[in-house]
Formats: structure tokens, C-alpha cells, sequence
């Protein structure tokens, strides 16, 4: 089990109803993570529209996650 | 210098520290909140960042600029916040010996930052929706 910090924005801080959670999980990578999430939540972004950040860098799909990691999904972006 | 600003920014301020007694231009790009976006008349924007990201990735394209067109200085920042129509959303500012260099990293500059910080716009509309820019999800027929 990884004990992570999700922090959410935007659409999913929304849909999520929150901005911050705390988690136990078995998911071992991003990928695997937004898939409990999105069937927890229902999330209506697909999985290959978000991307990943670990402890505030960008970070792959298939990155490995630890415990105590910080975990961001960031839908599409649109600044400017 | 790249700065997500929850309040309004600054020009005197972004501009300053581009004086340079070697540069022979200054190029600036400011955006604006306009009043519609795809056919839909627009009231009001909201931007919300991943703050030590959007900075840290900001700081990483104007690094990539200077390199790339030998800028002498590069500055940006960001808003966030609830924004009225108007009101400055982003300011770029690069500083070159010549104009060419200048024009083309502002350009690179506002390109790769709309494309790259992790920066959500919101917009709210006269009809009293709103809307996640990009976020929009196909679902149900057609």
C-alpha cells in the first residue's frame, strides 16, 4: 500500500469536490491511480487527456509511485 | 522572472528589471480578457495554476528562449483569479540587441506557455454558464 497526497484542480477539484485528499492505495503509477480514481469519482476526463506531476515535477504515466509521494493530475491546460 | 500573480500585475513593475544599456528592443505581448470565445458572448474569466509548477515550467521556457535567440533579458507573468473583460491576463517582455530576436521570443515565449504551464482557464458566459476551457468531454451521440 502508498499512502499519497492528491492535490486537484480546475475540472476535477469540481468534480472531485475537493481540493486535497488523502490516500491509501495499491495503485502503483499515475496511470493506475487516475483509473480508482475516475471509477471512485467519475471523473469525465479520460485518462489519456491527464497528465501527471509527482512532488511538483511532470512526471509519465508509468512513473513508479511511493509512499508520501504528491500526486497531481492536470487536465488540459489553457492559460493565456 | 516568471510570476503567477493573484493580484493584478504591474507594468512599471514587469518592466523594470529588462533596463539594459545593451538592448535595442523591447518586445511586449499583454493578453486580455475578451468578451467571447467560440460564438458564446464571455462575462468574466477565472484562472486557476498549479502554482510551483506553472513558475518552475515558466522559468524553464524563458530559459529556453534566452538560449535560443540570445536574449538579453525575458520576463513573464500570469494572473489568477477571477478576471473582468479588460484586464490584463498574461505580459511577456524580452529585451534584444535586435528586433528580429525579440519579436520571435515573445512569440515563442506566450506559444509554449499557453501550450505547457499547468494554467486552467474558466470562462463564465452572458448565458450563465461556464465552461473549462479544453475540457470539454464528447459523450452521447454525435
Amino acid at each position: 500500500m502508498n499512502e499519497l497526497t492528491i492535490e486537484y484542480f480546475a475540472l476535477l477539484r469540481e468534480q472531485r469536490g475537493q481540493a486535497n485528499e488523502c490516500l491509501a492505495t495499491t495503485a502503483a503509477t499515475p496511470a493506475a491511480l487516475y483509473a480508482e480514481l475516475q471509477a471512485r469519482h467519475g471523473f469525465t476526463l479520460p485518462g489519456d487527456r491527464v497528465r501527471a506531476a509527482i512532488n511538483g515535477a511532470f512526471a509519465a504515466a508509468d512513473a513508479p509511485l511511493r509512499s508520501g509521494d504528491h500526486v497531481v493530475f492536470i487536465p488540459p491546460v489553457a492559460g493565456g | 522572472m516568471f510570476r503567477i500573480s493573484p493580484t493584478p500585475l504591474e507594468l512599471p513593475a514587469l518592466r523594470a528589471p529588462l533596463a539594459d544599456a545593451r538592448a535595442g528592443a523591447l518586445v511586449t505581448f499583454e493578453g486580455w480578457v475578451r468578451d467571447h470565445n467560440e460564438g458564446q458572448a464571455v462575462q468574466s474569466l477565472e484562472y486557476e495554476a498549479y502554482v510551483p509548477l506553472a513558475e518552475a515550467e515558466g522559468e524553464r521556457i524563458l530559459a529556453e528562449a534566452r538560449a535560443r535567440f540570445g536574449l538579453l533579458g525575458a520576463v513573464a507573468a500570469h494572473r489568477v483569479g477571477h478576471l473582468a473583460l479588460g484586464e490584463l491576463a498574461v505580459w511577456v517582455g524580452v529585451t534584444a540587441a535586435h528586433r528580429a530576436a525579440a519579436f520571435d521570443a515573445c512569440r515563442y515565449i506566450i506559444d509554449e506557455a499557453k501550450a505547457r504551464l499547468p494554467i486552467w482557464k474558466k470562462e463564465h458566459y452572458a448565458s450563465g454558464t461556464t465552461a473549462w476551457i479544453n475540457c470539454a468531454t464528447r459523450s452521447g451521440p454525435g
